[in-house]
Order: structure tokens, then C-alpha cells, then sequence
């Protein structure tokens, strides 16, 4: 697919590899792909809760739930990757909650995944960029793949990801 | 607030002590020779030197001892109070401050020139004719005091209070055994022994309750009048005390309203942690009644869910009574403003305050500061005219400023309100046609002109004054105002001055609201902004389709079906109800499938991520562990506004 997109400059986030060239991950599924994002930013991982649709919204944050009282936006990644959307959920169907630091606030998000697996340890050695051919995907939302035995683990970038949104209404906000 | 940074804490309450300086001081400036406010004035600057010493603000202990020095010859009669002495007093509270907030290095320079002017006002002062001779009279006190056995374990050097009594005037002190325990059971770092003090010397009361300020509430203190030579000064008016109890006395109507009974100081992010516990309690407790009540509920877990339910909900009352404060503690802010802006612009310029008791959200209060400093600032350098053009045009050559709150259904009102020139529409006009915000000759509305003003770089002010004119601050009131879900109404009359309405929900935290269903997801419209509900037949659906609109006593009133707004992707419910609600003139139907009830809603603000969703203002928990979106009612009247426009312009 060609990419006609602008690149999205200051965004890129780098892997934080530790000195070691090691990261500790969480591993889950969407779909037929599996993605990995750091541990440190996982929260909790909960079961499925009921989700409030929230009209008008860009289809990657579509809906909302009720975290612990806090009302936090349910990401679906696929929107982000182009994936087909997701059969009806399973019973290894969970939701991830992340807090990751967008813009001026830490922002709770909860990422809907297919199945969660463990927390890996990733090797830096065994990473390689994404490539700039031959990838479905936008190549800003994807900060590096690594291989592993059992196939290809992607670190989606989650700041190019949600940055966008932000910056919309960043813009609509000023204008 | 244990654990808490001491230093931090004193910062606080300094901050406080200098307000009520301050406020004592322009209260000062009115009514010179006050007894009861120069007192308080002496007293906060009293205590000031005292805590910042204790505390380590050095500087600030030295400098306020000079300023304490120089007040104190006022308070004792030698020197009147003058409006010099009291300009120099407030520029050495600014002093203060930043003695408080900063290290106090850097700043030697101002304190030493302040304290100069100072004492060039103490010397002026004095070789004037006191106005308020207070009858010097020699006279005498007896005192017998027991500090608590823990006092000097408190940090209490009494032989210091002695020797503070003693610097009054000339002591007999002796010392009282009589309440020594038996050697067995003494513990020698307490303190058992009393003293009877006789002292004599023109000492007012008030100087001897000065000496005992921070131990006065848990000691025993009798203090007796000497039959003195004269008769006591009218002000002592608590004179011939038999058995008086220690117990700090607020002195003076002033002061009184501010010291109602006990406070404690906690930072506003606790109170917002607490109501979401209150919040999350709720939630579970509906989980609880579920139980409770559905199939096999025991009796007794039901009593107990309903006991709980009561108990949650007195909790969220408290809970939102808490965050209120009065306006007051922002419209006192307000008053140093207006003497400063009257020095600055050389136009007498008079405040005056209503409604001060009205109670706002915490939050609101101090995002409403800086937009009112606009306002006021606007409204004194542009609105309020020169003494000689007032007196030309027939006003009185104060100028006045009003201020005003009151509460009004779910909102508060804050009136800003000057007698000045009143806002030149022509200029307002040329200017908005030279920024190109309306073309030339374009029919625009009487309000609509008056709201270009809060156009960002709008300033028809011709000269641009340290004050205003920049066109900066006018398009920020504008933005906070929106901010807190609030309006602006602006009126303005030539030559009668403006009136400027900043309309602010009650609260940010807590609504009332209208529960209501569309497709499967519910929401809640804000109560306040519902006029009335009424059914939409079937027939009447079917036949004002496409044209959406419904005749409401004699006026049509657009409506917007939710169910395709919000492409739920479900039938109708067979019947619809519509949900009248207003802004101002302006009214809109909302068409919903089932109107649930009335729900207090805990409004939760929306994801940055869903900031650019317009149709809803916040979200909240609903009782079964639900999120509802709360719709934004200013937004959906644009919106049904927009509708109708459409549907005039297609015919």
C-alpha cells in the first residue's frame, strides 16, 4: 500500500532498550499479528467491560468504559493497522489499560487485544526497522519489529498512533 | 496535615495573614482612626514576625519587625494613622510576599528603600496632631496565669513571656506553688507553677493578650484591673474582669465575619481523590443493592444495602458542599486592584460588592480570578472617564465599579458593572470591518457587535496604557469563561457605562441531570437546560419528517432526532418523547426514545482523546457501573440552529 501520508516528524519514539540491549514486554495478539508494548506501562489487564459507544468519534477510540471510576477510551489498534475488524470477542478477549505521557498529561487508554500472552524479555539485537517496502502497515506507527522464534513480534508506536487525535483537536482547540 | 512540609504550610498561612493585612489596611483607608481595624492590622503583623521567625524567614521577621515598630506607635496613640503610612504599609506587605514566596535574597534593596519611606512617613506623622488622643492614663493589671503542664514541652519559654510582660511596664512577679504535685509524682519537664504578675503602666488589655497570642488557647489566665487613677478608655470595654477565661476574642465587626469558627486548610486535589471514592462507593453500592434485592435477597442484607444507600448519599451531599467557598475570598482580591488602578489611572475609582455569600465550586473561583482582572482592569482604563469628562457629562466624579454575584437556577451570575462611557459601537465597528470580522454595511446584531470585543488582538482603545489596550485578555476571558461550560452577556449603554454578566455553573463537579435513552446507549442532558418534555406521536414523527420542526405555543421550535445524529443503527421506539432545552432565548427539541428520570450526575471530564467530539460535555458513571455521555447543550442549539438555517435557505 503506498504510503502518501506526511511523515510524522518529533513524534517517532525510540525504543528505551536497557543497557543490555534488553526490554521487558507485554505480548498480545490481534488478530494473526503479535504486538509488544513496554511493561512498564501496563496498568492492569482486565476482562472485557462493557463499552459505551461514543458517536462521533475517530473509529480507533470509538468507545469509552468505566475504569475504577475514570472514564478512559477503548483504542481498537486494528483501526490503526488496517487490520479486518474483530470478530465477536472470545473468552481470551481482554482489554489492556496503558498510561502512557501525551501531551501534558499521563492519559489512561485501554487497548482491546485478542488474547494477552506473557511479559517477554526482547533482545535489541534480534530487532531490525520496519522495512520501508513490503509492509501493510504505516510505517510511522511501527517503532521496530522483532524477530523470535515463534515469528514476528511488532512495537507499535503508540505516540505517532495517538498523537493524531490529539493533534486535531490541539488545532480545533486554537483555532 | 502531618507529614506535611511545615514550611509549605506557613507559606499558606502567610499568604492568609497578609490578605487579611491587606484588607485591613484598605479598609483603613476609609475610616483613619479605627481602633479595632488598626489592631487587627498590628496583630496580623504580629503574628507574621512571629511565625516567620519560627519558621526561618529571617528577612522577613527583621523587616516586618520594622513595620510591626512603626504601626505600633500608631496603635499606642503616639502617631495617627495617615494615608501615606498606610500607602507605605501596603507596598511593604508586597514586600512581605515576596519575602514569604522567594529566599529573601536579592531583595534588600527594595526593603531598605521601603523602610526609609517609612520612616519618613512615622516622622511626618508624628508632628501631627494626633487626632484620636487616647487619654493616656496611668494605670495597672494584676495577672494570674497557669500555662498547661505540656507547654513547655510545646516549645513555651515562659521566663520569655515574663520578660515580655516586663518590657510593658514595671512588674511585681512572683511565682505560685500551689499546684506542685507531690515530689513522687513530679515529672520535671513539666510546668506547675503559676505567676501573679502586677503590672503597672498605661498597658491596654490587648497588650497583654499580644504576650500570651500563642499559648492563650490552652492556658488559664485571669486578668483584673488595678483601681487606676483614671477612668479606663471607652475601648477597653471588657474593662473590670472578674474571672476572665483566655479565649482569643475577634475584635472588631471587620474581622468578626472571618473568623467563624474552626477551618482546616486541604489542598483541592484531595477533595477531588475523596469524590471519586464517594464516586466508586456509589457504584459499588448499586452492585450491592442488586444483590440485595434480586432473587433469595436476604432481609437483612437489604437493610443493610439500604442503611449504606442512605449513608452514600449524604456522603456525595457533604462531599459537593465541601468544594463550595464564597465568592467573597475573589471579590476581596479585587479590592486591592481597584486602589492600585486608581493610583495608576489618577481617576477616583469606587468599588462595591453584593451577594458576597453566594457559593461557587473551588475550582471556578480560581479560573474566574483572571478573567475578572481583565474585566475590571478594561473596565476602569477604557469604561470609567476622567474626573473632569464625568463632571462635563453631568456624573459624579467617582467613578464606580460594582460587583456583583447571585445565584439564578443551576448558575451563578457575576456582574461586572461600570458608570462609565459605555462602549463606542462605532468604533467597535470600524474595527471589527478593518480586522475584516464583518464586511462594511453588513447587518449585524446589537449583542453580536458587542461580543466582537472578545476577539483575539480586538483593543479599540486608541493608546495603548500599561493597563489595557494591547488587545490581549479580552479573547482569554472569552476562552476560560467556555472553558467552564459558562457564557458572556454584555450590555452597554453610551454614556451610562457597561454591564458585563459572566454566567458560570453552579458547579463543575455535580449536575443534575435528565437520564435518557437513545438507541441502546443512554445520556444525560443537564436539567437546567430542560424547559419541558412532551411526546412525538407516530403520525407526527411520520408526518414532520423532513422538515423537523414542531409547533411549540404558537413558536416553531427545530428538533434533532439523537437516534440519526448518533446513527445508533436502531428502530424508533414507538414512543418518542422530545426534550425541549434552552440557552438563553434560543430553544432546541431533542427527540429520544425513553425519557429514564432524573439522575445526579458525577461529571467525569471526556479523553484529550475525544476532545474534538462537540455533542458532549463529559461523561459519567451511571449506578449499574455504566457510562453515560452527558450531551453539551450549547453545542446541540448551534447545531439545531444550523438545521433550521438549512432548511430556511432550501425553502
Amino acid at each position: 500500500m503506498p504510503l502518501v501520508e506526511p511523515m510524522q516528524e518529533a513524534h517517532i519514539q525510540t525504543v528505551p532498550w536497557d543497557e543490555t540491549g534488553h526490554l521487558e514486554v507485554l505480548t498480545f495478539d490481534l488478530g494473526d499479528e503479535t504486538f509488544a508494548l513496554e511493561a512498564v506501562l501496563v496498568r492492569e489487564i482486565l476482562d472485557l467491560l462493557p463499552e459505551t459507544r461514543v458517536p462521533g468519534a475517530a473509529p480507533l477510540v470509538h468507545s469509552v468504559v468505566n475504569f475504577r471510576g475514570k472514564i478512559i477510551p477503548i483504542a481498537d489498534l486494528r483501526q490503526a493497522f488496517a487490520m479486518a475488524p474483530a470478530e465477536a470477542a472470545t473468552l481470551d478477549s481482554r482489554i489492556v489499560v496503558i498510561e502512557i505521557a501525551l501531551g501534558e498529561e499521563p492519559l489512561q487508554i485501554g487497548i482491546r487485544t485478542d488474547k494477552v500472552h506473557e511479559v517477554a524479555t526482547l533482545a535489541e539485537t534480534a530487532s531490525e526497522e520496519p522495512p520501508a517496502v513490503g509492509m501493510r502497515w504505516r510505517r510511522q506507527f511501527v517503532r521496530t519489529l522483532v524477530r523470535r522464534d515463534d515469528g514476528v513480534v511488532v512495537l507499535p508506536d503508540l505516540h505517532a498512533i495517538f498523537a493524531a487525535h490529539l493533534g486535531d483537536s490541539a488545532i480545533a482547540a486554537a483555532a | 496535615m502531618s507529614g506535611g512540609d511545615p514550611i509549605a504550610a506557613f507559606r499558606v498561612e502567610a499568604g492568609d495573614l497578609l490578605d487579611q493585612v491587606e484588607q485591613g489596611l484598605l479598609d483603613l483607608t476609609h475610616r483613619l482612626d479605627d481602633r479595632d481595624l488598626i489592631d487587627a492590622v498590628f496583630r496580623g503583623l504580629h503574628t507574621l514576625k512571629g511565625s516567620g521567625a519560627m519558621f526561618g524567614f529571617d528577612a522577613l521577621a527583621s523587616f516586618t519587625h520594622h513595620c510591626e515598630t512603626a504601626f505600633d506607635r500608631v496603635r499606642k496613640g503616639l502617631a495617627p494613622a495617615t494615608q501615606g503610612l498606610v500607602a507605605v504599609i501596603l507596598s511593604a506587605k508586597d514586600h512581605m510576599r515576596a519575602l514569604v514566596d522567594g529566599d529573601g535574597s536579592g531583595l534588600e534593596a527594595t526593603g531598605a528603600a521601603i523602610l526609609a519611606e517609612l520612616q519618613r512617613e512615622v516622622d511626618a506623622a508624628a508632628g501631627a496632631p494626633t487626632p484620636t488622643p487616647s487619654a493616656p492614663v496611668r494605670k495597672g493589671w494584676r495577672l494570674t496565669f497557669y500555662l498547661p503542664p505540656e507547654s513547655m514541652a510545646n516549645g513555651t519559654n515562659p521566663l520569655m513571656l515574663l520578660d515580655e510582660l516586663r518590657e510593658l511596664g514595671e512588674c511585681t512577679i512572683t511565682a505560685r506553688t500551689d499546684r506542685l504535685p507531690p515530689l513522687a509524682e513530679l515529672n520535671p519537664v513539666e510546668c506547675h507553677v503559676g505567676w501573679d504578675v502586677t503590672l503597672f503602666g498605661n498597658v491596654s488589655r490587648d497588650d497583654i493578650d499580644d504576650v500570651f497570642l500563642f499559648v492563650m488557647d490552652d492556658m488559664e489566665l485571669v486578668i483584673e484591673e488595678l483601681g487606676g487613677e483614671a477612668e479606663a478608655p471607652a475601648e477597653i470595654v471588657e474593662a473590670p474582669v472578674a474571672t476572665a477565661v483566655a479565649a482569643p476574642e475577634s475584635t472588631g465587626p471587620a474581622k468578626a465575619a472571618t473568623k467563624t469558627g474552626e477551618s482546616v486548610r486541604v489542598p483541592a486535589e484531595r477533595l477531588d481523590e475523596l469524590m471519586d471514592r464517594v464516586g466508586e462507593l456509589v457504584i459499588v453500592h448499586s452492585r450491592l443493592s442488586q444483590l440485595a434485592n434480586g432473587q433469595g435477597g436476604d432481609m437483612v442484607l437489604r437493610s443493610i444495602s439500604e442503611e449504606i444507600e442512605r449513608l452514600v448519599s449524604e456522603l456525595r451531599d457533604t462531599m459537593m458542599v465541601l468544594r463550595m467557598v464564597p465568592v467573597a475570598t475573589l471579590f476581596g482580591r479585587f479590592r486591592r486592584l481597584i486602589h492600585d488602578l486608581a493610583r495608576e489611572t489618577g481617576k477616583a475609582i469606587e468599588l462595591s460588592t453584593e451577594g458576597e455569600a453566594t457559593e461557587v465550586d473551588k475550582t471556578v473561583i480560581e479560573r474566574l480570578a483572571d478573567p475578572m482582572v481583565h474585566l475590571i482592569r478594561n473596565a476602569c482604563d477604557h469604561g470609567l472617564e476622567p474626573e473632569d469628562e464625568r463632571i462635563a457629562a453631568g456624573k459624579p466624579a467617582t467613578g464606580h465599579v460594582r460587583l456583583s454575584a447571585h445565584q439564578a437556577g443551576g448558575e451563578v451570575l457575576i456582574t461586572i458593572q461600570d458608570d462609565g462611557r459605555g462602549i463606542n459601537r462605532e468604533r467597535v465597528r470600524a474595527k471589527a470591518e478593518s480586522q475584516g470580522l464583518i464586511q462594511p454595511g453588513q447587518q449585524v446584531s446589537d449583542s453580536e457587535l458587542l461580543h466582537m470585543i472578545f476577539h483575539p488582538g480586538f483593543s479599540t482603545a486608541a493608546a495603548v496604557t500599561n493597563l489595557s489596550g494591547r488587545g490581549v485578555g479580552m479573547d482569554v476571558v472569552k476562552r476560560t469563561i467556555e472553558s467552564l461550560r459558562g457564557a458572556i452577556d454584555i450590555t452597554s449603554n453610551p454614556g451610562e457605562g457597561s454591564k458585563v454578566v459572566l454566567r458560570i455553573p453552579l458547579t463543575l463537579a455535580i449536575i443534575d441531570g435528565l437520564l435518557v435513552r437513545v438507541g441502546e446507549g443512554r445520556y444525560v442532558i443537564p436539567l437546567a437546560a430542560v424547559e419541558e418534555c412532551l411526546e412525538l406521536s407516530l403520525e407526527e414523527d411520520l408526518r414532520s419528517r423532513g422538515r423537523s420542526f414542531i409547533t411549540l405555543r404558537d413558536r416553531l421550535v427545530p428538533f434533532l432526532r439523537l437516534r440519526e445524529m448518533f446513527e445508533t443503527g436502531t428502530r424508533p421506539d414507538p414512543h418518542q418523547k422530545i426534550v425541549v432545552i434552552a440557552t438563553g432565548a434560543e430553544r432546541v427539541g431533542l427527540v429520544v426514545d425513553q425519557i429514564i428520570g432524573s439522575h445526579q450526575t458525577v461529571i467525569k471530564s471526556m479523553s484529550p482523546l475525544h476532545q474534538d467530539v462537540a455533542a458532549f460535555a463529559g461523561a459519567t458513571i451511571l449506578g449499574d457501573g455504566g457510562v453515560a455521555l452527558i450531551l453539551d447543550v450549547v453545542q446541540l442549539v448551534l447545531a439545531g440552529q444550523q438545521q433550521e438555517e438549512r432548511l430556511r435557505a432550501a425553502g
